[in-house]
């Protein structure tokens, strides 16, 4: 059963295949209404979430069919103690595809290997989250009209920011991709991100403290937040969380077709004074998201057999 | 220093110096009623020091756990004092149950039952990771 856990679980032609869908629903939604009317997507959320589970819950619902729901370990059977593995055979036979989202890092996999239905990771603690990527992928075809020869910044936490390295990971397949990758010392991309993806793949980067000297070369700007969830330690979060904000005034050097992008949800990294800018599409971000989980429902459930 | 040559039972020879208990170890030896002797920093033409392993027992061998930890280990298969079988190890490419994940954040250490399973993902370096949180396993030598 083919379930979706990391973005690389999906070739350069159906990421294709998928934008092509999300633009086609966007542009036609009536068509796709009823395409997966009495089907069912169950959303087991063991983490605490807002947009991703709204998210695929409105992407079902705009495709036609019904969602059943898990919004907290605590008021499923995981609180008594139920493995990861018995709760996805119990919801596939209730269920026809599943989006989990879990604070331990591997539990999408644990699920899709005990699941008879595809399931769709949507986050396994600070691991992977291929659903905000896609949604990543479909906003930069959107804004920039392509998908390869560009400069893109990250900045914020880059150590422990799961989209940040999905994001590398999707966009090192393309040509002729740089990154500068912004954060401080302590939050920088794992050397593992760097040797397994961008070197091996001879990928350009520079690795940077700096967000205001990169800027004006940036293509696509993607900030992240600083995870208080992320840190065993109170203080190191308290000590990083501060690390960069983009305000108007870092903005006066980058280009006129900068896309600024962020997963959400922001603290202050991101001033509000900024949402105004034309060149701010983190919300467009999160409409693509729907656009692109509703794809990959569809993909999914089509190659089961389901619809 | 003089170790009797066995009848029947395992050789693990041309272990890295060094790397002879970690195999005890993970071989789980210990817990065989059988002699077993390690022998460390033996001198060796080939290698300028070894370790090696005799087993007095024709027991079981985890070979996958010789292939993560030392692939250049050989494996002699002894019978009624005669070496009947010569095995040159390679590297596993999965590992299940030899090592654990010591990522807190993993679901393996949630998940009692489940079988810690690490994959080689770069074999020029001999760098496997866990299958489910992908973090790099620890090597203790």
């Amino acid at each position: 059963m083919r379930s979706v856990l990391d973005i690389v679980d999906l070739s350069v032609e159906e990421l294709e295949e998928l934008m092509q869908t999300a633009c086609d629903i966007i542009d036609n939604p009536e068509k796709y209404q009823e395409v997966c009317r009495h089907k069912k997507l169950a959303t087991l959320f063991f983490e605490p979430s807002t947009r991703t589970r709204l998210s695929f819950e409105a992407a079902m619902y705009e495709l036609g069919g019904n969602v059943i729901s898990v919004s907290s370990a605590g008021a499923s059977s995981a609180a008594k103690g139920e493995s990861v593995a018995d709760t996805a055979k119990t919801v596939s036979c209730y269920a026809d595809i599943i989006a989990m989202r879990h604070p331990k890092e591997g539990a999408a996999l644990v699920a899709s290997r005990a699941a008879t239905i595809p399931v769709i990771n949507a986050g396994d603690g600070g691991h992977n989250h291929p659903t905000q990527t896609l949604a990543d992928l479909l906003t930069i075809y959107r804004e920039k009209g392509r998908m390869d020869s560009m400069t893109i910044g990250l900045c914020g936490d880059l150590k422990f920011g799961r989209t940040v390295h999905s994001l590398i990971n999707a966009m090192s397949r393309y040509e002729n991709i740089r990154f500068v990758l912004i954060s401080p010392e302590e939050l920088k991309v794992p050397s593992y991100v760097k040797k397994d993806v961008l070197q091996r793949k001879g990928i350009p980067y520079l690795q940077t403290t700096d967000l205001e000297t990169a800027m004006p070369e940036l293509d696509i700007l993607y900030m992240t937040r600083v995870q208080r969830e992320r840190f065993f330690n109170e203080e190191d979060y308290v000590r990083l969380k501060d690390s960069y904000i983009l305000t108007p005034q870092k903005l006066e050097n980058a280009k006129k077709d900068l896309a600024i992008m962020h997963p959400l949800p922001r603290v202050n990294e991101i001033s509000v004074a900024i949402d105004d800018d034309p060149r701010a599409c983190y919300f467009k971000q999160v409409a693509n998201g729907k656009y692109m989980r509703m794809a990959l429902i569809l993909k999914l459930l089509k190659e089961a057999g389901t619809i | 220093m003089k170790i009797d040559s066995i009848q029947n039972g395992i050789v693990i020879d041309h272990i890295t110096a060094g790397r002879g208990m970690r195999l005890y170890e993970l071989l789980k030896l210990d817990d065989l009623d059988c002699s077993v002797a390690i022998i460390k920093n033996v001198v060796s033409k080939k290698m300028g020091k070894k370790d090696i392993i005799k087993i007095d027992s024709s027991t079981h061998i985890d070979m996958d756990v010789i292939g993560f930890v030392d692939p250049q280990a050989t494996v002699n298969i002894i019978r009624d004092g005669e070496l009947i079988r010569k095995r040159c190890i390679d590297m596993p490419h999965e590992l299940t149950n030899v090592i654990k994940c010591m990522n807190p954040r993993c679901i393996t250490t949630t998940e009692q039952e489940l079988d810690h399973v690490f994959r080689l993902t770069d074999p020029e370096n001999k760098i496997y990771r866990c299958i489910y949180c992908e973090t790099k396993a620890e090597r203790k030598y």
